[in-house]
């Protein structure tokens, strides 16, 4: 056992130290840094996508036949560290993360030879149609329909808490094909062009004060058949096993101890009269610094046994849960260091082009809205009380 | 970057479990609790062949060479069995100790015997007035002609009683007055002078209290030198927090094992109690925390021969966090027991009443906390 690098190891660790110096501009990290949502806005995040794409790292998880870099887990702990440290915009995960391994997993060879390309350059953006205003947790009760109608589907129906329909070219979408005997049948997984007549968006604003999520219409809206991914009927396979993706792929401890940094130095700063003097703020820094180290010792532990071949198990759903509880234990100390400048609200969007001198410091500017929408960490992707159901499922067979 | 068990440690995992599965009982451990000693001459015997004791002691002085990680594993699954014996006290801090301060003969008059199970240690440093402060020894060493008197009083040392020699804490005095140094001193236990009380400590094992009024030892009886002996004590007191937060894991997974199989066959209301969400939301709580609780324990224990701030950060945080995560298991499983877990017929409490031991020893989950943000200020 070793928590130390191997010098191959350390060797590709300044090689991502060098690519990031050399391409992530102050811009794209103070855009990153002024960003209180989840993710970056797309000029943004996809100025780092062709990036890393010119890089050959477009797509750390994929399989090398398909433009993956074809790392061992240690060089991507490495990568998602190194990116994590130094403040790098967020990608759109939808494409990479989530919609590739599916298509790579069950697309046919037109789809993996017309879609993974263009996620890969960032040409395509795309954006995730599973919840429904009707179906949150018990998503597979979803009900928009496709209907077949000679080589196409007609969609109606609606999807919500749609991240960045707004910003989107494509969706990929949870649909109703049939009706099985178990709700979880009848369900396809369905590649939709966002231009086709008859989808409309509306944005909806978070508590924060962002514009992240929308909640998108089908009116009547025509899809060929062959934009289908596999069999019609077994989506909810596919949806399931981009899921898992979704809560267990993500390396998130080194993003969290950045979260806590920026905060530990706000609070042993003058801005804000020295927090940190309080022995209970020093105290929980120390406790959630604490929850971050043995998150990533987790993490490290399911590193090493993926690399050698072991299967992780249900403890992508330990890692999606702790995860988003540190991360809102990050933002509440977050809202206490600031004080008073807690109160202040800052309506303009995006925060990193005001054309204003804010009232509070720039620093403390994404700490409350940062708090705010970080509520739904808990929430999305599975909540939290999900989460326990598969823990207890999975890990403890009841 | 490899945190997957190497075949030594696989092997070594396999033996302690086996073990702990075939000799150590319900019934062992019951006899054991009322047995006068607290412990088994013939269990200890065993594991000097089985060769944990020689475990961490360096080869020349015939042992095996082996380092935290190692005593971890051993460790979880001595947890598993809720063993008794004087472990920490003789191998992961005396000979610790030893190994750090010792001079040369000392090693090779004491090691050995550790390894070969002939000779057994205790750690006398904690005082009333210290409470978890390593550096806060009011005990006194003052030199004499022919040695040493030390006088001073010592709380909570650890299977004091099983112990032959114990390695008392003292500040160092000489004729110009206090040198602001601490050494430590061999002193065998039936030594005129030493005033033994002997409890049975919460949990299973023993500790005591020591009261040393004019102890005179010789010269020799000093461990090495007599240069400070405060950062060997931290470094040995945080190998045996990362050995006890891997005990405390192994407590902590048979309490969860024990507990879930309690929920699915106990009945109420017509159906198992585990057919509660309340009851599996629980439950998936204890077992993340016993999850969590692991990954501390480990890295405290890779991080055992860290830089010093370092390694004192790394043992905190593990055991305020597995402190914490004990808590939590303990009285989770004791809840979901009903009046059942309350009661001495059941094992659940004896597991529990070792990881409120544990979150004492060596300090809180509170005092870890603190420390850590002390610590963390001066990295």
């Amino acid at each position: 056992m070793d928590l130390s690098f191997n010098a191959e190891e350390r060797a590709f660790q300044s090689e991502v130290r060098g690519f990031i110096a050399k391409n992530l501009t102050d811009e794209m990290k103070r855009a990153t840094a002024l960003t209180p949502s989840v993710f970056s806005d797309p000029d943004i995040g996809m100025a780092w996508q062709r990036a890393l794409h010119r890089q050959g790292w477009g797509a750390p998880g994929w399989p090398v036949e398909y433009g993956g870099p074809d790392w061992t887990p240690a060089q991507r702990w490495i990568f998602e560290t190194e990116s994590a440290r130094a403040g790098v915009p967020n990608v759109n995960v939808m494409g990479v993360k989530m919609v590739g391994p599916v298509i790579i997993g069950f697309g046919s060879p037109e789809q993996k030879n017309f879609y993974l390309p263009r996620i890969l350059s960032g040409e395509d953006y795309w954006c995730q149609g599973y919840s429904e205003p009707g179906s949150g947790s018990d998503l597979s009760s979803l009900k928009t329909r496709a209907v077949r109608d000679g080589d196409d589907y007609i969609i109606n129906g609606t999807k919500i808490w749609t991240t960045h329909a707004h910003h989107a070219n494509r969706m990929f979408a949870l649909v109703r094909t049939s009706d099985g005997p178990r709700q979880q049948d009848g369900i396809s997984f369905i590649l939709i062009d966002m231009k086709t007549p008859g989808i409309t968006t509306r944005p909806i604003l978070t508590i924060g004060g962002d514009h992240e999520v929308n909640q998108v219409f089908f009116d009547d809206v025509r899809v060929p058949v062959a934009n289908r991914v596999g069999e019609e009927g077994k989506g909810w396979t596919y949806g399931k096993y981009l899921l898992e993706f979704e809560r267990g792929s993500g390396i998130a401890s080194a993003k969290l101890r950045e979260g806590l940094k920026a905060i530990a130095d706000l609070a042993a700063s003058d801005l804000t009269g020295r927090a940190i003097d309080s022995p209970d703020i020093a105290t929980r820094i120390s406790e959630v610094e604490v929850d971050i180290d043995a998150l990533e010792m987790t993490e490290l532990r399911v590193l090493s046994a993926l690399q050698t071949g072991q299967n992780p198990g249900a403890v992508s759903s330990i890692l999606k849960l702790r995860n988003s509880e540190i991360r809102q234990a990050v933002t509440r100390l977050g809202v206490d260091v600031i004080g008073y400048d807690a109160l202040a609200v800052e309506p303009m969007r995006p925060l990193y082009r005001l054309n204003h001198e804010p009232a509070i410091p720039e620093d403390t500017l994404t700490v409350v809205p940062e708090y705010l929408n970080g509520r739904a960490y808990t929430i999305f992707g599975g909540t939290s009380e999900i989460q326990r159901d598969i823990i207890a499922k999975m890990m403890l067979g009841i | 970057m490899d945190l997957n068990l190497s075949d030594e440690q696989r092997l070594l995992r396999e033996s302690a479990d086996r073990f702990v599965a075939e000799s150590y009982d319900a019934d062992h451990r019951r006899k054991m609790a009322s047995d006068p000693l607290g412990y088994s001459p013939a269990v200890w015997k065993q594991f000097a062949e089985l060769g944990w004791l020689a475990l961490p002691i360096p080869e020349e002085f015939g042992g095996l060479g082996a380092g935290a990680v190692e005593i971890g594993i051993l460790m979880e699954a001595f947890g598993r069995g809720l063993v008794s014996e004087p472990y920490v006290a003789t191998v992961v801090l005396g000979a610790a100790l030893i190994e750090r301060c010792g001079s040369a003969a000392q090693k090779q008059g004491i090691l050995p015997k550790v390894a070969d199970g002939s000779l057994k240690l205790a750690f006398a440093h904690s005082e009333r007035a210290a409470r978890f402060d390593l550096a806060k020894v009011a005990t006194t060493a003052n030199k004499t002609e022919q040695g040493w008197r030390l006088a001073g009083n010592k709380i909570t040392v650890l299977d004091g009683h099983a112990a032959d020699e114990i390695i008392v804490s003292a500040h160092l005095h000489d004729h110009r007055g206090p040198s602001g140094r601490i050494g430590l001193f061999l002193v065998p236990a039936t030594e005129p002078g030493l005033i033994i009380s002997d409890y049975p400590r919460l949990g299973g094992g023993h500790a005591c209290n020591i009261e040393l009024s004019d102890v005179h030892l010789p010269e020799d009886a000093l461990l090495g030198d007599g240069s400070d002996a405060l950062p060997a004590i931290e470094w040995a007191v945080h190998r045996a927090m990362a050995a006890l937060g891997a005990e405390a894991v192994g407590i902590m997974q048979t309490l969860l094992d024990i507990t879930l199989e309690y929920t699915k066959i106990r009945k109420q209301f017509g159906r198992p109690l585990s057919a509660n969400q309340v009851i599996r939301h629980r439950l998936a709580d204890m077992a993340m925390q016993v999850d969590e609780a692991r990954s501390m324990a480990l890295r405290a224990a890779l991080k055992a021969d860290s830089p010093p701030v370092e390694r004192a950060r790394a043992a905190s945080g593990a055991k305020a966090k597995i402190g914490r995560c004990a808590r939590f298991v303990g009285e989770q499983s004791i809840q979901l027991h009903g009046g059942m877990g309350v009661t001495e017929e059941l094992e659940v409490g004896a597991y529990f009443k070792r990881l409120v031991a544990f979150d004492t020893l060596f300090g809180g989950s509170a005092h870890h906390y603190a420390r850590h943000a002390q610590l963390g200020r001066t990295a």
